[in-house]
Parts: C-alpha cells; structure tokens; sequence
C-alpha cells in the first residue's frame, strides 16, 4: 500500500463519493482524487464494479405484464370519463 | 412503436386505442411506484387508477416541457402522497455510512480485502435470480431511498427527472441513491457469500 499524502482519501471515504462520481456530479479536484485513489486501490475498484453490477441488477427487476382484467378495467374506466 | 407524443395527440382527440397503448405502456411502472409509497397492493392500483383519471383530465394542460413519462410519474407521486404515506412494518434506520465502519481499519482502509463477485460467472449472476433478492430489499429500503431507487434504476429516470418527479434537488437525489444503491449491494454480498 503506497503511504497515503494529507491530500488522499482513503478508502473509506471513497465509497462516499462513488455515487456522485458516477453521476458526473464531483468536482474536479474530487474526481481527479477519487481516480487518483482507484488506481492506487483495488478493493475500491472492486467496490466501485460492484455498485455498477447492483446497479445492472436492479436494472433487470422486470415488470410483470399488464393483465387482460386490469386492462379492461382501465378501458371501462376511461369510458366512463369520456361519457361524463 | 409509436412514441407517447403521437399516443397523446391521439388521445386528446378521443382515440381510447391510444389511452389501453399508454396504460399498458406504463401501468406497470406506475404500480411499482405507487407500491413503494402506499401500504397495500390495492391502495397503489387505486393510486394508479387515479393518477390515470389526473392524466385525461389533464391533458389539455401538459405542455411538453417535461417528457411525458416524468409528468405522469409526478401526477402518481402527488396521489401517492395524499393517498398517505407508507408505514413500514419497521422503520428501518438510516445508515450515515454506505459501508459498515467495522469494516475499515484505524486508517480508513479496508481491513479485509472485498470479495471478487463481480468477477462470478454470469450463470451466478443472472438478474432473473437476484430480481426477487433485491425486490425484498427495495421494500426495506426507508421510503424515500426507495422512491429514488425504483425511479433511477429500475425505471431508469435521469438524475433530473427524478429530481422533477420527487420534487426534490439534485444533492438529496443522491444521497439517498446513494444509501439505496449501498444497502442493496450488501443485499447482495450477504447472499453471495452464503451462496
């Protein structure tokens, strides 16, 4: 482990900023130290793929499809709107 | 597919065909957001029916300044909340930390190395076997974490729609992203490591 400068963030403060880093909402001065950190770091390049795969994870919850009763009600629904 | 634009323009003229497109287009998503903020099941198709009923009554006032997709989830937000907030068998505590603190050393470095599971094979991770997992962990997200999580990335809403959707500002958006995405992938290190 390369000794860490006052300006560094450890690790525990990167998984902080991992979020906003994703976003584009850092600023630069905290992006640059936040990559700076990663690639002196390998758990928070493997902290950082793992938010990414919850992410593609949760991504795949997949709705169920409409079901023919819910959709005839939501029809008589509108025809009763259209009819008042 | 026809985009929701021309459905609209078809709806505004009476066309019902278009309205069955747009509430199968979307009653899903609306079911599952309103479902994160009500108590029950039947009082979320309720909200859903009644942000539909917002929807054609609105419609002669939805200008096109927002997609029409972030208006109609915040129509569904607004009758979610008046429809009364969702009371949670237990309120679960809002972590300050994304990650528990016991798992960093005195210096704030990780005191044991992370498990390697985004290297598993995709048999291991297949969405169809986790959407269940994380489905039970959204629910016991607090309310508020949930409603930015189902919007970001299961509906995959912008940063900003989102903000347009919950009415909140870009900052708090993430933070409770944030916490959400953080419980979520611990979610699913437990299992793996279980597995």
């Amino acid at each position: 482990m390369p000794s860490l400068r006052r300006k560094d963030l450890v690790c525990q403060q990167a998984v902080e900023l991992v979020t906003d880093y994703l976003d584009g909402a850092l600023s630069r001065r905290d992006r640059r130290r936040f990559e700076a950190h990663l690639r002196a770091c390998p758990d928070c390049r493997t902290y950082l793929e793992q938010i990414r795969m919850t992410i593609q994870l949760t991504g795949g919850i997949e709705p169920e499809d409409l079901s023919p009763q819910a959709r005839a009600d939501l029809t008589e629904l509108y025809r009763r709107w259209r009819s008042e | 597919m026809e985009t929701d634009v021309e459905l609209l323009t078809r709806l505004r003229n009476g066309d019902e065909e278009a309205f069955v497109k747009l509430v199968a287009r979307y009653q899903q998503p609306l079911v599952r957001l309103a479902r994160s903020m009500v108590p029950t099941q039947a009082v979320a198709e309720e909200v859903v029916q009644d942000a539909w009923m917002g929807v054609v009554r609105g419609l002669e006032r939805f200008e096109g300044r927002s997609s029409f997709k972030t208006w109609l989830f915040r129509i569904l937000v607004n009758r979610a909340r008046s429809a009364g907030a969702r009371e949670p068998h237990h309120t679960p505590v809002e972590s300050l930390h994304a990650v528990d603190p016991l798992r960093f050393d005195a210096q704030g470095q990780w005191a044991d190395p992370l498990d390697r599971w985004t290297e598993e094979s995709d048999d291991r991770l297949d969405a169809a076997v986790w959407a269940p997992i994380l489905r039970t962990g959204l629910d016991d997200l607090p309310p508020r974490q949930r409603e930015v999580v189902v919007l970001r990335d299961v509906e995959g809403l912008t940063s900003d729609e989102v903000c347009t959707v919950l009415g909140i500002s870009g900052g708090n958006q993430r933070v409770l992203l944030h916490r959400g995405r953080t419980r979520l992938r611990e979610i699913l290190e437990d299992e793996l490591r279980k597995a």
